[in-house]
């Protein structure tokens, strides 16, 4: 009776431990989120929201930060999306599940989703910048500078590796969830193999590419460390107008307004304005990622 | 085993098929796409390997000292030598520390304002390269300067006290939250945690520095009365909530890779349902846990933006979790863009570059193959 | 005898290590039914999916032995296994339909031939379904989900699925173990007409089934082909015990 008795205020307490550790984990969240909101929300209006910074940065709006994140993510999915679907596609249709190039390709994939975003900027530069760029430069330039500095061209591709997996691993998952049966079906048919991935397979996991897709644009929105040399810059007076030009992006916005404005203080409301910004965007994409993964996931068990 | 087919006696009476199927088709579309898709597949391992050759290639020339010319070898020999004695030794002149710390705090919090004493450093070439060389192992950093040191001593210092703080809040916290979703929870309960942490894990790291550096940091320093506003503690805390969503997430996962079997025969014992998922279910589950933190630690060890600005980044080697500190990941970004492309101090970053990746792959090939056999073994018994 | 359409000689079959098949001799007449019955492990949907080479699909199965069909060898190293499968249509256990309307899943095959005439297409589609017995029930709603039909419908779509190919041979695994009685007999029904204008192998579990509707029947039993003959013959005088025993329900 005593025993047991013991052992009941042990599993209270173990079960009260563990569940004040989940809750601290939401209470995290919610304060997180509420300080911003609170911090940010007199801040948004439609000017805040369309028009360009003014004084020093010291006032206006964050218009060029947005467009230069929509276009970097625009460029970036245009770039890694079709590689990672295809290379999910090899993954699930074409390799052999436990042959030494899958296991290979799967190691390098998580290889890439867990190198820290700064190496990424690093490779960028080495690579894309330094490497293609000058290439370019001497062979179409004639030695001008042009391809050779860091760009949004640049600054999207980099973004579009570190976002690779992230793509290849939603489209993989999509992909298994189109029952055998159909392939079979297909193939019963007289399909060959690629018109079944393409009229079959495919078309069953659009909703999983999309999920990856916006997973992969949520991601690249928020990343700041892979573009910090490759092409993101503190202020241009005008938009970006070529791929050669550099752009202004929200998350790099928030870091300089807050790190190295001369006058903090004064800018706050911005920073919390453009921190709520990037926040709620984010927010909507990875929202309507968990309820589209939901969806698949759902259909997967039925 | 073949026989003679009986093909002369029935092919009288049969009229051959329709469809011939003799003719092995050649068909374009799904040759190139077969192509396509196996070599688009090759591209995350390209991509690797390129990214080993280009960020190693970039640091290389700091080892390249030997193919300077011999006149300014010797010359500067006679320099260096002198000056690095001085300085490798255990207890640096008072002065020199002052400088080191006056250096450091400029060149992090104005980045802008050191452009100009920087170009004067520029250009030194292999001179450069080999003091470069030579104060690697030091603890001073301070890549702008008339004599600059290039030690990642202090760097190193910071980056694992910083991983150690972060691991030390975020691998409890984030392992018994795991524990309840995947052994006490409902499923509604379920379906509130699981999206939070998703939510988390998709919050941008510079949302997560801005919170640390304009809220935490205030709120930390008014509970502990410490004097540095921006220091490991801080940082190491809001790593810690970027690494809880990661370390969640792959517990979660191991927890409830455990087979039901071990769970119903451990309540069929008598056991109740807190001693089962205590001691049947988590020992279990244990190198996947295990693999939790390792992921967790490679995501801090690289974190950039919450390091850059919440850790006050002052290179300094003190133990004290209340000191600024400035991690390799951050030194990077605080000074890449401002370096003269293919000087030292840029080759010098590129080298701490790849210790961060050479760090983060080995970590992540622990995690894949050592963990993975020991699970595989303990759950199937293979 | 009718025209040989199928035969085998010493056809062996092994998953990994596990012999699924073992020296497997027969001949299937072109324009019959013909039915391959035996407890569930006992090979004969294995060794009708190696009739269209389904079985390629799955990894570490190995095949010896011949397959002909037409008296050519289908494992020949020439054979183009693609228009293999057009000539030898399937109809599986579980219907299959693409998540697709009613038009387009009986159109996939004729499309996938490169068939876009929408005429053309319109005329094929009709005709399958009138074959597979469907026609009315559907023509009025033939752009709406094929996942909306009932199990039995869906099945029956299949199978017009499958002719639309114009196969010549149609491999049937137990195409009515998931179906209810009602469906089950249009089903059969169904088989019996299709007959006329195809050679049909039909796995069953159901021994009433494969004695209301088949020419032949084959007893497998553990990997082997113990008997075939008339269907008559096997249900009412067979030539071994085991088929004898299986038949009568003595185990099974």
């Amino acid at each position: 009776m005593i025993r047991s008795f013991k052992n009941n205020i042990k599993g209270i307490l173990i079960e009260g431990l563990t569940l004040s550790s989940a809750l601290l984990i939401i209470a995290i969240v919610v304060v997180m989120v509420t300080v911003i909101v609170i911090g940010g929300k007199d801040q948004i209006s439609w000017e805040f929201l369309t028009s360009f910074p003014e004084d020093g940065m010291t006032k206006g709006g964050i218009f060029p930060a947005i467009y230069g994140t929509a276009l970097l993510v625009i460029l970036m999915s245009v770039a890694a999306v079709p590689f990672g679907t295809i290379t999910a596609i090899y993954l699930t249709e074409y390799a052999k599940e436990n042959s030494v190039i899958a296991k290979t390709i799967r190691f390098a994939v998580r290889t890439l989703a867990v190198i820290p975003s700064i190496i990424y900027g690093l490779f960028g530069l080495g690579f894309f910048i330094k490497f293609v760029g000058t290439q370019m430069d001497n062979t179409f330039m004639g030695g001008e500078l042009k391809w050779g500095q860091p760009n949004i061209l640049w600054a999207s591709l980099t973004m579009a590796l570190l976002t690779l997996p992230v793509v290849i691993v939603s489209v993989e998952e999509a992909l298994k969830t189109v029952p055998n049966d159909l392939r079979a079906a297909s193939l019963a048919l007289g399909a060959t193999k690629w018109q079944t991935i393409w009229k079959v397979v495919l078309p069953g996991s659009i909703s999983g590419i999309m999920t990856g897709t916006i997973l992969a644009v949520s991601r690249g929105a928020g990343e700041v460390a892979p573009i910090l040399f490759t092409g993101v810059a503190y202020y241009v007076a005008t938009l970006p107008a070529s791929l050669s030009d550099q752009f202004m992006v929200l998350g790099y916005h928030i870091y300089v307004m807050t790190t190295q404005s001369a006058n903090v203080d004064q800018t706050m409301p911005i920073q919390f304005g453009t921190t709520l910004v990037l926040l709620m965007l984010t927010f909507i994409l990875n929202i309507s990622a968990i309820v589209l993964r939901y969806r698949i996931r759902k259909k997967k068990s039925n | 085993m073949t026989k003679k087919t009986k093909k002369g006696k029935i092919s009288t009476q049969s009229e051959s098929g329709l469809i011939d199927i003799t003719r092995k088709k050649f068909r374009w579309s799904d040759y190139l796409a077969e192509k396509v898709i196996k070599g688009t597949a090759f591209l995350s391992i390209t991509i690797i390997v390129l990214i080993f050759v280009f960020v190693f290639r970039e640091s290389v020339p700091i080892f390249s000292t030997a193919k300077a010319p011999a006149q300014t070898e010797i010359h500067s020999d006679a320099n260096q030598q002198q000056e690095t004695y001085g300085e490798v030794t255990d207890q640096p002149a008072a002065p020199e520390v002052q400088e080191t710390y006056g250096e450091v705090t400029d060149s992090s919090e104005h980045a802008e304002t050191t452009d100009e004493s920087y170009t004067v450093s520029a250009g030194s070439g292999h001179d450069d390269n080999q003091t470069a060389l030579k104060t690697l192992l030091t603890k001073d950093w301070v890549p702008v300067s008339e004599k600059p040191r290039y030690g990642i001593l202090a760097l190193l210092v910071g980056t694992f006290k910083i991983t150690f703080i972060s691991i030390l809040f975020a691998a409890p916290l984030a392992i018994l939250a795991a524990l309840y979703t995947a052994s006490f929870a409902s499923r509604r309960v379920k379906e509130i945690i699981k999206p939070t942490i998703e939510l988390l894990a998709g919050f941008p790291s510079v949302v997560i520095g801005f919170f640390a550096l304009m809220v935490l940091a205030t709120f930390l320093q008014d509970v502990f009365h410490y004097d540095t506003r921006l220091n490991s503690f801080v940082g190491g805390i809001a790593m810690g909530i970027a690494a809880i969503p990661i370390i969640f997430t792959i517990t979660e996962d191991a927890l409830t890779a455990v087979p039901k079997s071990f769970y119903e025969a451990s309540l069929a014992l008598g056991a109740s349902k807190w001693q089962t998922a205590f001691f049947v279910i988590l020992p279990a589950a244990t190198p996947g846990i295990f693999a939790a933190v390792l992921l967790g630690i490679g995501r801090v060890f690289g974190e950039t933006m919450i390091a850059l600005m919440a850790t006050g980044n002052a290179a300094q080697m003190g133990l004290n979790p209340f000191e600024s500190v400035r991690t390799l990941a951050a030194t990077i970004g605080a000074e890449m863009a401002e370096v003269v492309f293919g000087d030292t101090h840029y080759n010098v970053l590129f080298l701490i570059g790849s210790l961060l990746f050479i760090f983060t792959f080995v970590i992540n090939a622990i995690a894949e193959f050592y963990v993975k056999g020991k699970l595989m073994k303990r759950i199937q018994g293979k | 005898m009718a025209i040989e359409k199928i035969h085998t000689e010493n056809l062996f079959l092994h998953y990994s290590s596990k012999m699924a098949l073992n020296n497997i001799s027969i001949s299937i007449p072109e324009k019959k039914i013909t039915a391959f019955i035996g407890p569930s492990g006992c090979g004969k949907s294995t060794f009708l999916r190696s009739l269209n080479r389904m079985n390629d699909l799955i990894d570490g199965v190995k095949i010896e032995g011949k397959i002909f069909i037409d008296h050519i060898n289908i494992y020949d190293k020439n054979i183009d296994v693609v228009t293999l499968r057009k000539k030898v249509g399937m109809v599986f256990q579980k219907s299959n339909p693409f998540a697709k309307s009613i038009f387009e899943n009986v159109a996939y095959g004729p499309r996938i031939n490169g068939i876009n005439d929408k005429k053309h297409l319109d005329e094929i589609v009709e005709t399958a379904l009138i074959n597979a017995a469907i026609w009315d029930e559907v023509k009025d709603r033939l752009g709406d989900s094929a996942l909306a039909l009932s199990g039995g419908q869906q099945q029956r779509l299949c199978i017009a699925r499958t002719l639309a190919v114009n196969p010549e041979i149609v491999l049937m695994d137990e195409p009515a173990s998931a179906l209810d009685p009602l469906s089950t007999s249009k089903i059969e029904e169904l088989i019996v007409e299709l007959k006329e204008k195809y050679t049909i192998v039909i796995v069953t579990h159901n021994m009433q089934q494969a004695a209301r509707i088949s020419d032949l029947t084959a007893f497998f039993y553990l990997g082997e082909l113990i008997e075939f003959d008339k269907t008559k013959k096997i249900f009412t005088n067979p030539e071994k015990k085991q088929t004898e025993d299986y038949i009568t329900g003595r185990f099974g």
